[in-house]
């Protein structure tokens, strides 16, 4: 402890000697302050692991530890910076501030990219190489060609129907006085988690015995009013099952879309607008003359997020249907073949083509971002 | 004037309509199951959710032993006739009502139903009771002795939600604006590189981390606790994170952190007292959503709490009962809403953020 407190005082250098033994405590201090930090985040992950305490002061903890934990090591490392001779401290403390970004980048994406990759080459156990066989795999099992015949449908139908609707919510809600109340309600849903949605939907979709009342929507509507026989919408009809999973995305993401188009919309020049119907032109040829040009960047956006997005879709179908009845997307696959049949390579190189199908908007960001001048 | 479609009356009309028609399909849903929740545990299973509703519903006003009637031919009961099948079915009187017969023929009995009003079913708060602190059941041992034990419950799972939603929203945005920073005011080799890094990986499917990631966490030993759910969410979703500020950090007018530099500041101290404070709207639009989606997330929480039960959140334990208790609608709704009670609050009370950071490109790759 006499080294802190050489530190704090900082006697007038005088003697090599003791100059020494300042660059000495210094160096000590810095290796003691960032243990201590270390042993405290230890001591309370301990805690968390091992402890019988009752679950709020765990959680309290847990909250505590993790954010006090982050802004201690930042803390710690700038402390550590600001001892260190002026020169050298300038020149490290930029990777104090982007380093743990940075590390935290590459070892949970950068880095598993490249070891996906490398463990869709190999077998089952990750053991011996089997060179292209999972991928073969993969683009010839039948039961992989309905998973991406399946996503081709959520790719086209969601997207189409998302963007479809938003469109048409935003453009008439922007002539109603109601607009706010509308469009807040249309944008509820996507607050709700997809097992929130599947548990809503299943309840929409739920079927009973035709002798029995329906207590789903769906069916109360197709058997009361329609006299058709009950109907177990998810389940039956296979390739159509999948329409009644790919609406609840729909009725989550066309809030999403609506937004971005509504404000797209309020950006278009209002004497354009004006010009135009002076000119005679009915709504319908001024929105698809002059509004729909001015907005396709939002568009394009729009529809790239949830291609994305429904490319990637597991919850709803997870939840829903578990992937039975011909309604397994890729994720759904993912997922199965690596957690539950144990198939690593198999599962890596799914992994592996839903990288490879989001690469082209990879490269889209890149361009965009190279135009950029600030770098 | 008159040309123009918008401001027509009929048109208006029209367009309300048409709003109107989608609002209402959109908000049928989440209404059902709210209305659902708070029914009794038979009355969802028995009985569709619209008939809390004020509709009519037939009522036994009377009814007796059929004395003197014979079920194999045309009977008439209370002034109407009709043969046993008929009656069965119920047989309409002139007044509105029906007589029933109940049962078979040999032994059953006679109903005199008339139409009353119902305004509501009876609603309550027991689903959410029985979800939030679990039945108890009570198990006699052996040796005499009555144990009471505690069902299955969320609010375990309700804890845990936020033991993770909350790190995993702030350990991200503090990451990712030191990083933004760094990108922003201060200059360093490899810092195009790195920033290129993070612009390549914003829509990287983190279906491709989750491999190589569990089996660093199983080799660590720290699969299933919260930090290593902390630390995946903050993986996935940094490169947006930093994206994002970096965009609103380097906007901020440069003479002013210059005067700060003359002053004497540290980057350490310009970047807590001037960049923070004015980064909040930026940092609350990300956090909205960072929250919505850890908490709703489930794959992420499936892959690495996986089967820990003390540690489930709560998508895991909702879709457990969505498996195991499929039909008891009672504890799927009210469970169902519980989950969504704190994002629709974080939705509402701050939708203004929400909607200025979807504009700002917060949607997650």
């Amino acid at each position: 402890m006499s080294d802190v407190g050489s530190m704090t005082s900082r006697p007038p250098p005088a003697s090599p000697a003791t100059s020494v033994l300042a660059t000495l405590g210094r160096l000590a201090v810095s290796v003691l302050i960032p243990a201590v930090a270390f042993l405290v985040l230890r001591q309370g992950f301990l805690f968390l692991r091992d402890s019988n305490a009752p679950k709020v002061l765990i959680v309290v903890v847990a909250v505590l530890w993790g954010v006090g934990g982050i802004g201690l090591l930042y803390w710690v490392g700038n402390w550590v910076v600001e001892r260190m001779p002026k020169r050298i401290g300038a020149r490290i403390l930029p990777f104090v501030f982007v380093g743990p970004g940075v590390a935290i980048l590459i070892w949970y994406l950068a880095l598993p990219v490249a070891r996906t990759f490398w463990s869709s080459l190999k077998d089952a156990k990750s053991a011996g190489f089997v060179g292209l066989d999972n991928f073969a795999f993969v683009f010839t099992d039948a039961s992989m060609l309905t998973t991406f015949r399946n996503n081709l449908l959520w790719m086209v139908v969601g997207t189409l129907f998302s963007v479809a609707l938003g469109l048409l919510v935003a453009v008439l809600a922007d002539r109603s006085r109601f607009e706010r109340t509308a469009k807040a309600l249309i944008f509820l849903p996507m607050a709700i988690s997809f097992v929130g949605a599947g548990v809503i939907w299943n309840f929409m979709y739920e079927i009973r015995d035709v002798s029995e009342p329906q207590i789903g929507l769906l069916n109360a509507i197709w058997v009361g009013l329609l006299g058709n026989e009950p109907q177990a919408w998810t389940a039956l009809n296979q390739p159509w099952n999948n329409l009644f999973l790919i609406f609840i995305v729909i009725w989550l993401q066309s809030g999403f879309a609506m937004v971005l188009f509504s404000a797209a919309i309020k950006g278009v020049p209002t004497d354009q607008l004006e010009a135009s119907r002076v000119d005679g032109a009915t709504e319908v040829q001024t929105f698809f003359r002059i509004v729909m040009p001015a907005i396709w960047g939002t568009v394009v956006t729009v529809a790239t997020t949830i291609v994305i997005f429904t490319l990637k879709i597991f919850d709803v179908v997870w939840v829903m249907t578990g992937g039975q009845f011909g309604t397994d997307v890729i994720a759904t696959q993912f997922f199965r073949q690596f957690f539950v049949a144990n198939q690593n390579g198999r599962g890596s190189a799914i992994a592996v083509v839903l990288l490879l199908a989001v690469v082209p908007v990879m490269i889209y960001n890149l361009r965009q971002f190279s135009k950029r001048e600030t770098f | 004037m008159e040309r123009q479609i918008g401001t027509s009356r009929f048109w208006r009309w029209m367009l309300h309509l048409g709003l109107g028609l989608i609002v209402v399909l959109w908000s049928i849903p989440t209404v059902g199951l709210l209305l659902s929740s708070f029914r009794d545990r038979e009355e969802i299973a028995r009985t569709p959710w619209w008939s809390v509703f004020p509709h009519q519903e037939f009522a036994t006003i009377e009814a007796y032993k059929p004395e003197g009637l014979d079920p194999d031919g045309v009977m008439t009961i209370e002034g109407v006739s009709g043969t046993f099948e008929e009656f069965r079915e119920g047989v309409a009187t002139p007044d509105g009502g029906q007589v029933l017969w109940v049962g078979n023929k040999r032994n059953g009995r006679i109903e005199i139903q008339g139409e009353t009003w119902v305004f509501f079913g009876s609603l309550t708060l027991e689903n959410y009771g029985q979800v939030l602190a679990g039945k108890t059941f009570e198990l006699t041992r052996p040796d005499g002795s009555v144990d009471v034990q505690q069902g299955d419950n969320l609010s375990g799972a309700l804890l845990n939600s936020i033991a993770v939603a909350l790190p995993a929203t702030v350990i991200p945005i503090l990451i990712a604006a030191y990083a933004a920073y760094g990108f922003a005011w201060m200059t360093f080799p490899g810092r195009r590189l790195f920033f290129i890094l993070v612009v390549a990986l914003l829509v990287v499917p983190l279906q491709i981390s989750l491999i190589p990631i569990l089996s660093d966490y199983v080799k660590l030993g720290i699969n299933g606790t919260f930090l290593a759910v902390w630390l995946a969410h903050t993986g996935f979703g940094l490169p947006l994170a930093t994206y994002l500020l970096y965009n609103y950090i380097s906007q901020l007018p440069k003479d002013l952190l210059e005067s700060c530099f003359v002053d004497g500041a540290s980057h350490f101290t310009i970047f807590r007292t001037l960049i923070l404070p004015l980064s909040i709207p930026a940092l609350a639009s990300f956090a909205i959503f960072q929250f919505l989606w850890v908490w709703n997330d489930y794959l992420v929480a499936l892959v690495f709490i996986g089967s820990k039960a003390d540690s489930e959140v709560l998508t895991q334990k909702l879709a457990g009962l969505v498996g195991s208790k499929g039909d008891d609608w009672h504890l799927l709704t009210a469970g169902a809403f519980i989950t969504m009670l704190l994002p629709l609050a974080v939705f509402f009370g701050l939708q203004r953020f929400f909607v200025r950071g979807l504009l700002s490109g917060s949607v997650k790759g």
